[in-house]
């Protein structure tokens, strides 16, 4: 093929994993997919490298995916691979990081024979258990452990697995029916394979998948080789569940590859917030790829020049069995550890440290006379993002996680829990010459005649976000009962009827030296109320304020 | 009827951003112009082409039946923010729903991303202690005392929006407000989430109140001034807006309901090709309307354009979807991207041709225009591919200089790849055509279509040069070009029934089925339908059409489900699950056994009924028309170099054809028919491109 041809192509193939991940989106059934965009979805050629994957709001997918197509590989065996086969797992090992996710991998046939394969992973409501949360001491007790199997072998779905997983979630129906649209999400991006082959008279993705992944591995290494050699360590510390843990890294640019290892990391945690490698591997890849070649798609080529390693029996290599449920909330501190060492190796380029994990909770209603229902509720939240080098942080928006926020009515609509508070938490941005994002306040009760147990996901109660060259700290997260009663960052806390949670979700830290901010910056703030005068002149100065008070910051 | 012999003298007039269309209708003739866009005070231009058309028709402003007026007026004012000093207020603990968003960032990669600045800063958002639940009961109770005294700080505003959690159940807290912050501040104009947008979701909701409230007082301003002038110049017919959901609102609902006219004039587009699948007799087509800048697409079934619940406006990152802010009205359901003929093109650190959004615009416009264009356009590739022809552009007004086109993209593309500039030309095409086609299969999806089964409808100055290669591309058989097609949406508007859609919230389980709050909720929603209506067209004879829009009790996404006149006047729960069902699966192969359904939103429309249009007769068994020349041209699929013969479009006569590929000619563009597919010429001056089979 031509060389425009080869574009074409490629531009084609990404358009192809969108349509996946849209009809994953059009036909699954937890609100985790359909509302917040936890899924990815992903093409591959017959030897398992990925080529192609649809942006969506999970980077924890990344890296995670690319690697799980080899193991089914492995598992299955391609010579046994046959058309209309389909694949499934939610191995945390092999899938994507936790049993919640499930992952389905079709392998592509033309003509009889093996193409390549289409992957795609969506978080589901349940998977039995002990439901969503740290609780558990291992992954038995996380939930069903679906090995890597056959779903359907030459197109017939297997009645055994169906009933083997019906009988041990919570939520059959909408479990198996996401199976099912995992599947045919994979169908729609095979169909869409094939006509593009047939539009191109292409016989396999050999010569495609060479011209993708060597353009991205040599623009990505260009990138790589243009930066200044060296490495650079850094450390952060946060809440974990059990005791605090240490997170290290150590980056080092080495001229044909960027290597990032966790050494010194604290070792497991005995409750589900242990991490995966793959997990790991996918958001330090995330973080370095968005300081280093954000415009670069992601493929095994642009993947590869990037060595993630973490000691095994770390927290961030938590090996089977270890309870991995809320891997999550670890794994997204990832990428502010890793901007610790790139600020060093190429000041002037990330931000400060940020909120960084989602603000999760869920909610498990019962009634307290006749009348109520039961009912769970899992919200996604955020804090405020870390100060950039020319930009303050963002307000209550989500990074590294992508996902989007579910509105207030729908979840009140969906159980009879009560949203009574959600909105910015003023003077929580860390100060600095860009401030900090905002955190946000919420709070939660349930609806009369109903008690409820609050499932906290939470981190940085006790180590809120770093500011960077100067700026000062984002505040930290408030967890606490309606009488002010202070409760952990994470744990399940029964809330009686009448009672309320007060939720503080944590800013992102400042960047540069608070007395530099100009004037006018700190004029708007006080105009919209993102820092009160209080705050400001013991943050700020006197001066500075008085400075930001004479441009007029009145009401409108 | 004021003419003399008593035909109707219909006129659309289209204010677009360079461009303010106008077309007349009277005694089966039309005739159209063109006036340049007096931004200062649109009503200038169309003072100016309303009297223009007149003359040249033969008639006076005051022999006009009915004015049908569309404008992308309100779309600007949110894009470049220049709409009323406004306040929101809302419920206590939710001040910042509309700057929050949905908590997500548009683009994963960019460390340093700007989020859109929210209409209404921080400082002019209001609370107010009131609260109801997810059922509509009242928790906390609207206080009177704390409304005076919030609206005594009012003072400095134009216009107010009001919304309230769960509004959409119970209007009264919402309405007891604006009463008490009238009576206080006569001046303001107020905006109420329960009657702009009684939608759940609050975001959605809030924002498309306070775009309402944005643009609420220009809009009514100019709205007036325009009746005013009209008027002065004899022109005393009713004035109708052609709103975003396709159909046509009086004058006083549309200053009062201003964000219904968001987008307006492409829906005028779609009705346009709405109109022309009836008379040809297409089931399925799909609207291909390719500018200057933007490229939209929409679906068009059964002689109606696809509709929508919300839709995004002014998105600030590259036409890129979650930067803009949503707005959740009945609206026909294109999907825009920044692909024209003037779309800059450029490689980037991959090595990969990139096209738009970037758009050279009509200054200084392509390189081929030598006007100091140095960046090469899409226009420049169409030219260096020999699609078309440098001494025939506009009529021949405007020479197109292809050493400029040839210079521009070896410089920004060509020797970037180490390409000769044929190939960089079809690079540049392949890619935006590529771009137009992904954009097309992924709303298909959306709309969950196959494309393969449609028909391409094109119109727009670039659409004929690009409708052939799209269809190759998306697997389409057959495109027609209409005649005139330039002014297809001022046209469109004179299609558009008296129409108007309502809808509501309301949650009904099936296995709760209230059968009497069902049949209510339905009957009201007509009312509100009819009396828009009613309004342009007191006493026509109407349609009625209900949807609810349904799902599995714990799905987020729900599917429209078309609504019998039995359904609505004897609702039962069995009938609701079998309509249900059947939509279900159509869409999505399989029903899922075992959960409860339940009813989200609730919509009635009401029009006025429009006559089938006449159909264009079959074309008969016609000749090869006569062709003037052959010119040289690539293949865009293979970049073989070839060449094809050149016709005129007044050639393609009824059953006329000629074979691809071929390039037929007119005053404005040039369609460009591959090989495979033979150009036909039809009776109404359509040239009908299909592929051989």
């Amino acid at each position: 093929m031509s060389r425009v041809a080869d574009q074409i192509v490629w531009n084609r193939l990404i358009s192809i994993v969108e349509e996946q991940a849209l009809a994953l989106v059009r036909t699954a059934f937890s609100t985790s997919v359909r509302e917040a965009g936890d899924l990815s979805a992903g093409v591959y050629d017959e030897r398992g490298r990925m080529l192609a994957q649809a942006v969506t709001g999970t980077p924890g997918h990344v890296n995670a995916m690319a690697d799980s197509v080899a193991h089914f590989m492995r598992e299955i065996g391609v010579a046994t691979m046959a058309e209309g086969d389909v694949y499934v797992t939610n191995d945390p090992w092999m899938g994507t990081g936790h049993l919640h996710d499930i992952t389905v991998v079709t392998p592509v046939f033309r003509g009889g024979a093996h193409v390549g394969f289409f992957a795609c992973t969506a978080h589901v409501v349940d998977v039995g258990g002990r439901g969503f949360g740290a609780e558990g001491d291992s992954v038995y007790e996380e939930g069903i452990q679906i090995p890597i199997l056959r779903f359907a072998a030459a197109g017939r779905v297997d009645p055994t697995l169906i009933a083997f997983v019906r009988a041990n979630v919570r939520e059959a129906d909408q479990v198996v029916g996401d199976i099912y649209a995992l599947a045919a999400c994979n169908e729609i991006g095979r169909r869409r394979l094939l006509a593009t082959m047939d539009e191109y008279g292409m016989a396999d993705l050999s010569g495609i998948a060479g011209f993708i992944v060597e353009s991205s591995r040599r623009a990505t290494l260009e990138r790589i080789a243009a930066l200044p050699p060296g490495a650079a360590e850094a450390h952060m510390r946060i809440d974990g569940y059990s005791a605090p843990v240490d997170l290290h890294v150590r980056v080092e640019f080495a001229g044909d590859h960027v290597a990032c290892d966790f050494s010194g990391t604290s070792g497991l945690d005995p409750k589900g917030i242990n991490v995966p490698h793959v997990y790991t591997k996918a958001y330090a890849c995330y973080a370095l790829r968005c300081a280093l070649a954000p415009d670069i798609p992601n493929n095994a080529g642009s993947l590869e020049p990037f060595r993630i390693s973490a000691p095994e029996g770390s927290i961030l290599n938590a090996p089977r069995p270890a309870p991995v449920a809320l891997r999550h909330i670890i794994g997204h501190m990832i990428p502010d550890t890793v901007f610790g060492a790139l600020d060093q190796l190429l000041p002037g380029r990330v931000p400060a440290e940020g909120a960084g994990a989602l603000c999760n909770f869920q909610v498990s209603i019962r009634p307290t006379g006749p009348g109520g229902r039961r009912a769970e509720a899992l919200t996604f939240n955020s804090g405020g993002s870390g100060a950039r080098p020319t930009s303050d942080g963002l307000n209550a928006t989500a990074f590294p996680s992508g996902v989007m926020t579910m509105p207030v009515e729908a979840t009140e609509h969906a159980a009879p829990v009560m949203i009574l508070r959600k909105e910015l938490r003023p003077d929580s941005g860390g100060a600095g010459r860009q401030r900090g994002g905002l955190g946000q306040f919420m709070e939660v009760a349930a609806r009369a005649g109903h008690e409820f147990d609050f499932s906290a996901m939470f981190d940085r109660v006790d180590h809120p976000a770093r500011g960077r060259a100067g700026g000062l700290p984002g505040a930290a997260t408030i967890v606490e009962r309606e009488d002010g009663a202070r409760l952990r960052g994470k744990g399940k806390t029964r809330v009686p009827e009448g009672g309320r949670i007060r939720l503080a979700f944590p800013g992102g830290g400042g960047y540069g030296d608070p007395a530099e901010r100009d004037a006018a910056s700190l004029a708007r703030d006080l105009r919209l109320g993102y820092v009160t005068e209080a705050a400001a002149r013991a943050t700020y100065g006197e001066a500075l304020v008085a400075a930001a008070l004479a441009l007029g910051t009145g009401e409108g | 009827m004021s003419v003399a012999d008593g035909s109707e003298a219909g006129l659309g007039v289209d204010i677009g951003g360079t461009f303010t269309d106008v077309v007349l209708e009277r005694g089966g003739k039309r005739w159209s112009l063109k006036v340049l866009t007096t931004h200062g005070a649109p009503d200038d231009a169309v003072v100016e082409g309303v009297s223009e058309v007149c003359r040249r028709a033969g008639i006076v402003p005051a022999d006009l039946t009915r004015i049908v007026h569309g404008a992308t007026l309100a779309t600007n004012a949110l894009i470049e923010r220049r709409g009323a000093r406004s306040a929101f207020i809302t419920t206590e603990g939710f001040r910042d729903v509309i700057e929050m968003r949905t908590e997500s960032r548009f683009e994963q990669y960019d460390l340093d991303l700007r989020l859109p600045e929210p209409l209404i800063p921080r400082n002019d958002r209001f609370t107010l202690r009131e609260r109801l639940d997810a059922g509509g009961n009242v928790l906390t109770p609207l206080d009177g005392a704390e409304v005076e005294a919030l609206a005594a700080r009012l003072g400095g505003y134009e216009s107010v929006a009001i919304g309230f959690l769960h509004a959409y159940l119970d209007l009264a807290h919402e309405r007891r407000a604006a009463e008490i912050i009238q009576r206080r501040q006569p001046h303001l104009s107020i905006s109420l989430s329960s009657d702009v947008s009684p939608q759940m979701r609050e975001y959605e909701r809030f924002s498309t109140t306070c775009a309402n409230a944005y643009v609420k007082p220009m809009m009514a301003a100019y709205l007036g001034r325009l009746a005013e002038r009209l008027a002065g110049i004899g022109a005393r017919c009713p004035i109708r807006l052609i709103h975003s959901g396709g159909g046509i609102m009086s004058l006083e609902d549309a200053a009062r309901l201003p964000v219904r006219l968001i987008e307006s004039g492409p829906a005028g587009g779609a009705i346009y090709a709405a109109d022309f699948a009836r008379r040809h007799g297409i089931g399925r087509a799909l609207s291909f309307d390719m500018g200057g800048t933007t490229a939209k697409i929409c679906l068009v079934r059964d002689g109606a354009p696809k509709t929508a619940r919300v839709f995004e406006a002014a998105r600030s990152y590259r036409f890129k979807k979650g930067s803009g802010m949503p707005i959740s009205i009945p609206v026909v359901d294109m999907v825009e991207i920044g692909a024209g003929g003037g779309s800059l093109a450029a490689v980037d650190a991959l090595g990969r041709i990139q096209v738009g959004p970037e758009s050279a615009g009509s200054e200084p416009g392509p390189a081929c225009y030598g006007r100091g264009g140095a960046r090469p356009a899409v226009t420049d590739a169409d030219l260096v591919l020999g699609r078309l022809d440098p001494d025939a552009f506009a009529g021949g007004a405007m020479k197109l200089d292809r050493a400029a086109a040839e210079r521009a993209l070896e410089a920004a593309v060509g020797g970037a790849l180490g390409l000769p500039v044929g190939e960089a030309a079809r690079g540049v095409s392949e890619m935006v055509d590529e771009a137009m086609a992904s954009a097309a299969r992924v709303h298909a999806v959306e709309c969950g279509e196959d494309l393969a089964d449609y028909t391409m409808i094109a119109f727009g100055g670039a659409a004929p040069l690009h409708a052939g290669r799209l269809c190759e591309t998306l697997g389409i058989d057959r495109f027609l070009v209409p005649p005139g097609a330039g002014v297809g949406s001022a046209i469109g508007f004179l299609r558009a029934p008296y129409a108007f859609e309502a809808t509501r919230s309301l949650y009904m389980r099936l296995s709760a089925f209230d059968a009497a709050a069902a049949k209510g909720a339905l009957a009201d929603l007509l009312g509100e339908a009819l009396a828009f209506v009613h309004a342009c067209a007191p006493g026509a004879e109407t349609v009625a059409e209900r949807k609810v829009f349904m799902r599995y009790v714990g799905q987020g996404w729900e599917i429209p489900v078309e609504v019998s006149q039995a359904m609505a006047e004897a609702p039962t729960p069995d009938d609701y699950l079998a309509a249900f069902e059947a939509a279900y699966s159509a869409l999505f192969g399989r029903t899922v056994a075992g959960l409860d359904v339940e009813i989200a939103v609730w919509a009635a429309t009401a029009s006025t009924l429009t006559p089938p249009p006449p159909t264009t007769p079959p074309p008969p068994e016609g000749a090869a028309a006569g062709s003037s020349g052959r010119r040289a041209m690539l293949d865009p699929k293979s970049g073989a170099k070839g060449e094809g013969a050149v016709v005129d479009r007044a050639a393609l006569t009824d059953g006329a054809f000629v074979a691809g590929p071929a390039f037929v000619t007119e005053t404005e563009t040039t369609i460009v028919v591959p090989a495979g597919f033979t150009a036909i010429g039809r009776a109404d001056g359509t040239i009908d491109v299909r592929r051989v089979k």
